[in-house]
């Protein structure tokens, strides 16, 4: 094994020369500033790191840090992700999205990376808005949001974005939230150590179109009461209340005594990952945040890779040659 | 009983014309019996012609597939006008295809297949094997299922294996008929049947069976021979379009060192290039088959961003869907090639027919001023040829190019004299590897003066570490810009950059030197004029031909030679759209003539229209 070189690098290496142009306030600052500071940890050279992302907000991410970056179109990220995962198995790729940009335009790209399992970590930063935009609804607002284009409320109920992602047969799913750095840096090294797509919520305060949308599990006064954290092998409760599975139910309950579940995320059954996700819906009463599931199915690259690799492996001749009987195959004949 | 002695007749050319239900394998038989011919030496042009549905209902118009093969002792541009040979498998092959025969035409019917009920489905009252109605014809009636069926009664095959087999029958006496050689047939239907020995026996017998018919019966009393065509010295093999565009790009991958990247998603007629370069893996080549048309170029230009011969291939629905990709493609000034194989539109329009009609988006088909280089192969085996060019641009130039391939020479095929590949082009392209400035920044759309391209600086490379997307970039660093003298700067050096691109002159045929008509074409239309071209000038017309293989930018002589006839005229398989662009590029009142059939133009139509042309201006 290659020894491994200390790089040293530190917060500072990872901030680009642009100048950060989100509104004063807005969650994405402390987001940019919690995968700063988390990056060094990863003990990978910038120049094997790539951030792509769509269009949105959140999209601006990659210019503002200091590793290969490209700034893609509307919801396509995933779909350019995977096709230079795929084909460079050496670099860390991230997507950086939003909930309009994966959840709506880009919806299809979202659910076949994850699909495919490809070896991207998705960070889809989840203000139930549309910011660049000015302040349209969004898949994820709750209904009847009223909004510039929904004066009357909007009709269409909302995504739930992790129940999604595990119909998706994601293999890593996790939730966490803008404002507390420890919890998300703990999300995102879970998701960075995960062979395969990770796909990490963060719930992210728009301060000018949606302020306040996380606050009943953000504002200290109440946040205990409406948090759930998950905690591998630990018993999963909120407060005085827990979280149970009743016997004859598909699902799982938050209630006063019984006994509460065991958080175990490598659970195969994507069933029980489901269940925690549909504690919480747009009212945010009950909600967990850590990670829902991590399970290991090879990875769409490595398959691909594979392929090749085995193919390669059979070659003989330099490539001229395998040219050269490649167009002579088949029936040929030869005029004198 | 010594078989009747049989005569034998030398011919220069013939065309013939398998046609049957979709299920009967006329494919395949064309298929075959064009690789008999090509082993014997002829020139070929074939024409498969087929429905999009997989199964239409049996027996009718519809379903009817055909497959038509020119084969002659010269050299041939076209897959021909008009067959000089019919096979009709049943009464819909025969009803389909009875307007496109001359008369004096041979047809070769199945005659199992003319029931009442079979005639009845496509509204013949009386059987035209009966009616008189085909007097003009040579009718040669077989009962070819039944024939079939005998020759296999011991060979222990089931009924339904039996009659499967009767196109090897059909194939069998059609390769008596014109003295082919059938060694290779055999040899195929043992790879093609390798898991049942069973059939390849009974496929050999009904083969077998059909040629001793015509050996042996005095239904056919005269044999042909058609003489090897005199062709350039090498090695040669018959090739359709999409497979010679396949290799191309195998091809562009090997000379250029790169890993090949294809996103494809399956679209009619373009899947079978996706098909076959999933063979060649070992050649670094990776295929991945996109959720959508989307993210299949999406894919191909990430694959790009991080250093492979990223390319994505599809027909016009899937170019339209694309294009917003394409725009990035251009804003990022990455290399890309895209295959658009242009198909009868707009919407689903004919999925299997063929047009030119792709031409005005392929060149403006994009928000903002978004140029791109296009390109369009002139015959199946040049798509080989148009593959490395494409690659070429792309990759020296840092531009997305569109190859416009189309259905006519994409399924159809031609012998193709194998190249040297040593002789192939070097593509090796460089990476940057070290910063671009004095200070030691490294500025990623700093250009190369000479092509204008910007450093290609994958991710891995150290210290080139940089931020590229779709929002204005600052000339030279990339960074976000809305500055207006700047964004003026970056559209217009776009646009320059594209029309830089050296290309070849385009080359004029006019051997008598005193044309006043040139004709002008591009693509796949190439076959058809040439030959009518070549027929005017045998009867004494003097015409010219120059064809653009090369439609952005346009060859640096086209004004010029333009300039050189009296009368410029623009054939083209849609309404006009590259005559519309000549019109408004050198102000020459160039000439439209248009088909949007779903078939390719024939000789005898464009012969006709130039004639006219030439004889009154």
């Amino acid at each position: 094994m290659a020894e491994t070189i200390a790089l040293k690098l530190t917060a500072k290496d990872f901030k680009s020369d642009q100048e950060v142009r989100w509104c004063p306030g807005c969650g994405d600052y402390a987001i940019l500033a919690a995968v700063q500071q988390f990056m060094p940890e990863l003990e990978i050279p910038r120049e094997n790191i790539v951030f792509v992302s769509g269009i949105g907000c959140s999209s601006r991410f990659p210019y503002y840090m200091n590793t290969y970056g490209m700034h893609s179109i509307h919801g396509r990220a995933p779909a350019i992700a995977t096709g230079l995962s795929a084909s460079r198995p050496d670099l860390s790729v991230w997507v950086v999205t939003g909930d309009g940009d994966a959840l709506s335009i880009g919806g299809n790209h979202l659910i076949h990376a994850l699909r495919r399992n490809v070896n991207l970590k998705i960070l889809l930063f989840n203000n139930r808005i549309y910011g660049l935009t000015k302040g349209q609804y969004s898949p994820t607002s709750e209904i009847g949001k009223i909004t510039k284009s929904t004066p009357a409320g909007s009709a269409d109920s909302p995504f739930n974005p992790l129940s999604l992602a595990l119909g998706a047969e994601a293999t890593f799913v996790a939730r966490t939230i803008d404002s507390d750095r420890k919890h998300l840096q703990s999300v995102l090294r879970a998701a960075a150590e995960h062979e395969g797509s990770a796909f990490v919520e963060i719930y992210q305060n728009c301060n000018i179109f949606n302020d306040g949308a996380f606050d009943l599990v953000k504002d200290p006064a109440t946040r205990d009461e409406h948090l759930i954290r998950l905690e591998q092998g630990q018993p999963i409760t909120i407060g005085k209340y827990n979280v149970v599975h009743p016997e004859g139910s598909f699902g799982l309950k938050v209630q006063e005594g019984g006994t509460p579940i065991v958080h175990d995320a490598t659970v195969s059954d994507p069933a029980y990952a489901f269940a925690l996700t549909r504690l919480s819906g747009s009212d945010l009463n009950t909600t967990p945040i850590g990670v829902f599931r991590n399970v290991r199915r090879p990875s769409y690259d490595e398959i691909v890779r594979k392929q090749v690799l085995d193919a390669e492996a059979q070659a003989t001749g330099t490539p001229e040659e395998m040219l050269d009987g490649l167009l002579n195959a088949g029936d040929t004949w030869t005029i004198l | 009983m010594a078989a009747p002695a049989k005569r034998v007749e030398q011919l220069d050319r013939v065309v013939i014309r398998f046609a049957g239900d979709s299920g009967d394998g006329m494919q395949l038989t064309g298929d075959r019996f064009t690789s008999e011919t090509a082993q014997l030496g002829n020139d070929i042009s074939t024409l498969p012609n087929f429905p999009a549905e997989i199964r239409a209902p049996a027996g009718t118009l519809p379903g009817v597939s055909s497959f038509q093969v020119h084969f002659a002792d010269y050299d041939i541009l076209t897959p021909g006008d008009a067959p000089n040979v019919l096979v009709a498998m049943n009464p819909a092959a025969l009803k389909a295809n009875l307007a496109d025969l001359p008369a004096g035409a041979d047809i070769i019917v199945n005659t199992d297949e003319f029931t009442r009920r079979n005639l009845a489905k496509v509204g013949y009252a009386e059987s035209p094997l009966e009616d008189g109605s085909l007097a003009e014809f040579a009718v040669h009636p077989v009962a070819l299922t039944s024939l079939t069926l005998g020759a296999l009664a011991e060979s222990g095959v089931s009924k339904k294996d039996g009659e499967r087999a009767k196109n090897m029958f059909a194939l069998g006496l059609l390769s008596w008929m014109y003295s082919r050689p059938f060694e290779s047939t055999l040899r195929f239907l043992e790879r093609k049947f390798a898991k049942r020995p069973d059939l390849v026996a009974a496929n050999k017998i009904a083969f077998q069976a059909g040629w001793n018919y015509g050996e042996t019966t005095e239904a056919f009393s005269v044999r042909y021979e058609i003489k090897p065509a005199k062709m350039q010295p090498g090695t040669y093999r018959n090739i359709t379009g999409n497979q010679a565009l396949a290799l191309g790009l195998v091809a562009a991958a090997v000379r250029s060192r790169l890993p090949l990247f294809l996103g494809a998603y399956p679209i009619t007629p373009a899947s079978d290039i996706l098909h076959e370069l999933s063979k060649h893996k070992r050649f670094g080549v990776t295929t991945m088959q996109a959720e959508d048309e989307i993210a299949a170029i999406g894919a191909a230009l990430g694959a790009a961003y991080g250093g492979a011969l990223g390319v994505t291939t599809t027909s016009g629905p899937g170019v339209a869907l694309k294009g917003e990709t394409i725009s990035l493609a251009i804003a990022l000034e990455l290399p890309l090639v895209i295959v658009d194989v242009q198909r009868a539109g707009p919407s689903t329009g004919m999925p299997t027919k063929t047009e030119q009609a792709d031409l005005n988006m392929a060149l403006f088909g994009r928000h903002g001023e978004a140029p791109l280089a296009v390109i369009a192969p002139k015959s199946p085996s040049d798509c080989f040829h148009a593959a490395l060019e494409a690659a070429r641009i792309a990759l020296t130039y840092r531009t997305p190019v569109i190859l416009l391939s189309d259905n006519y020479v994409a399924n159809g095929s031609e012998p193709w004299l194998l190249p040297s590949v040593d002789e192939l082009p070097d593509l090796r392209v460089e990476f940057a590897t070290a910063p671009n400035t004095e200070d030691g920044r490294f500025l990623p759309y700093l250009r190369d003066p000479e092509t204008m391209a910007r450093p290609w600086a994958v991710p891995g490379t150290p210290g080139l570490e940089h931020r590229i997307g779709g929002l204005e970039k600052a000339d030279k660093t990339g960074d976000i810009s809305y500055d207006p003298a700047n964004h003026e700067f970056m559209v217009r050096t776009r646009q320059a950059r594209i029309e830089a691109i050296p290309v070849p002159d385009v080359d004029v045929e006019d051997p008598d030197e005193n044309a006043q008509v040139l004709v002008l074409g591009w693509g796949s239309t190439y076959g058809p004029i040439g030959a009518a071209c070549r027929a005017l000038r045998q009867r004494g017309l003097t015409i010219a031909q120059a064809h653009l293989r090369h439609l952005s930018p346009l060859p640096a002589n086209l004004g010029e030679v333009l300039a050189g006839y009296e009368k410029v005229v623009v054939p083209e398989m849609n309404l006009g759209q590259l005559a519309a662009v000549i019109r408004a590029r050198y102000l020459v009142d160039a000439v439209p003539f248009n088909q949007v059939s779903g078939l390719p133009f024939t000789a005898a139509t464009l012969e006709s229209m130039l004639e006219d042309v030439v004889k009154n201006g």
